[in-house]
């Protein structure tokens, strides 16, 4: 009985060979386990094991903590600051546009220093070329001012 | 507690490999060797703190090892440290805000009285003004010895501490009060200047 099964599962087909002993059958099945069955197991695994010491903690609490609580106690943490607002306070993205621009000039800098130093022994021809260099990225900061990148969030959104 | 085991009869036991315990005992064992200091350093004593954490003194050794950044889950706060009057009010409130059962030790010269700085406008002249102290630390700054001494000192306090009866532990008496007042910036002080329930300093009488 076993052969067939086996035979059954490996073609494929769901085409089980008829049981007259309904407990042979339940045993069978049992023992042949499901290829997806290890993903039940993980799964069931992966939500019992953070939720029980959350329920542990939870269950502590409700029999074991000494009932002090206060105003003071359960206000929001800011570093022992008093908390001014809602906690939930959305920042401008534009944030981001000022980091990249800081980052071009940031990085600028570092390709100035050189050019600083060896400034008085340098051919036209290298002083030419970081002149060009100076120029596009100031014409790209120029561009970045006029499309109000450096505005700080506000005006832009209630022109909107 | 009457059934208290008597202390021959227990090492009696002890010798023939039997352990007894009680409960308060264990739970105190669990809650003095895991005890997380809340991570805030205000002055020069906060290096000795910090030297205290690291590899050569290790703190870790006695279960202290885990600052936390929150008040919310720590259970000591190590004042290390001089405690302005602008910084006083934070204190209080991020005391406040830790969850009982809370300790405190009051690091160094500073922490404890204003130390050399007393004179000056703007330093407070000892935390246990406002919060209640329970381990105080003399030096300028305390070497991690005596950090580490302190900190054992606490854990005595913690093992003693009863958790039943007349003379159970404060954090347990649900008629004490849960937060202590947070000192407001005054004209020229805090206000108050301390909190009479914990600071009774006594009157020096001059004739």
């Amino acid at each position: 009985m076993p052969n067939s099964l086996i035979k059954a599962e490996c073609t494929g087909r769901s085409k089980l060979p008829r049981l007259t002993n309904l407990v042979d059958d339940v045993i069978l099945i049992a023992m042949t386990p499901n290829p997806y069955f290890f993903i039940v197991i993980f799964c069931g695994v992966a939500v019992v094991f953070p939720l029980m010491p959350l329920a542990l903690a939870w269950l502590w609490r409700r029999f074991f903590q000494p009932p002090r609580p206060g105003a003071g106690k359960n206000a929001t943490y800011e570093c022992g600051v008093e908390s001014v607002g809602e906690a939930h306070v959305q920042f401008q993205s534009q944030y981001y546009l000022y980091c990249v621009i800081f980052l071009i000039f940031d990085v600028e800098a570092i390709f100035l220093v050189p050019f600083a130093v060896a400034f008085t022994g340098l051919p036209v021809g290298a002083f030419i070329s970081i002149l060009v260099f100076l120029l596009l990225l100031i014409e790209g900061l120029v561009w970045a001012w006029s499309k109000g990148c450096l505005d700080w969030g506000s005006k832009r959104l209630s022109a909107r | 507690m009457s059934d208290q085991i008597d202390g021959g009869l227990r090492s009696e036991l002890q010798r023939q490999g039997i352990w007894v315990t009680s409960m308060e005992e264990l739970y105190n064992w669990g809650r003095k060797n895991s005890i997380w200091p809340l991570q805030f350093g205000l002055a020069c004593c906060a290096i000795e703190m910090i030297a205290t954490a690291a590899s050569r003194y290790d703190i870790a050794r006695f279960g202290g090892e885990v600052f936390r950044p929150s008040p919310r889950q720590a259970d000591l706060m190590i004042v290390a440290g001089t405690v302005t009057k602008k910084m006083a009010p934070q204190i209080v409130r991020l005391y406040n805000q830790m969850p009982d059962p809370k300790y405190v030790i009051s690091m160094g010269a500073c922490a404890i009285s204003g130390g050399p700085f007393k004179q000056g406008y703007n330093v407070l002249k000892g935390i246990d003004r406002y919060i209640p102290v329970d381990v105080y630390i003399p030096g300028c700054p305390p070497r991690p010895e005596a950090l580490l001494h302190a900190f054992m000192e606490l854990q005595r306090k913690i093992d003693s501490q009863k958790l039943t009866g007349n003379a159970k532990a404060e954090h347990l008496d649900p008629m004490q009060p849960s937060e202590f007042p947070v000192p407001a910036f005054g004209a020229h002080d805090l206000e108050p200047a301390a909190n009479p329930r914990l600071f009774q300093p006594p009157k020096i009488e001059r004739s």
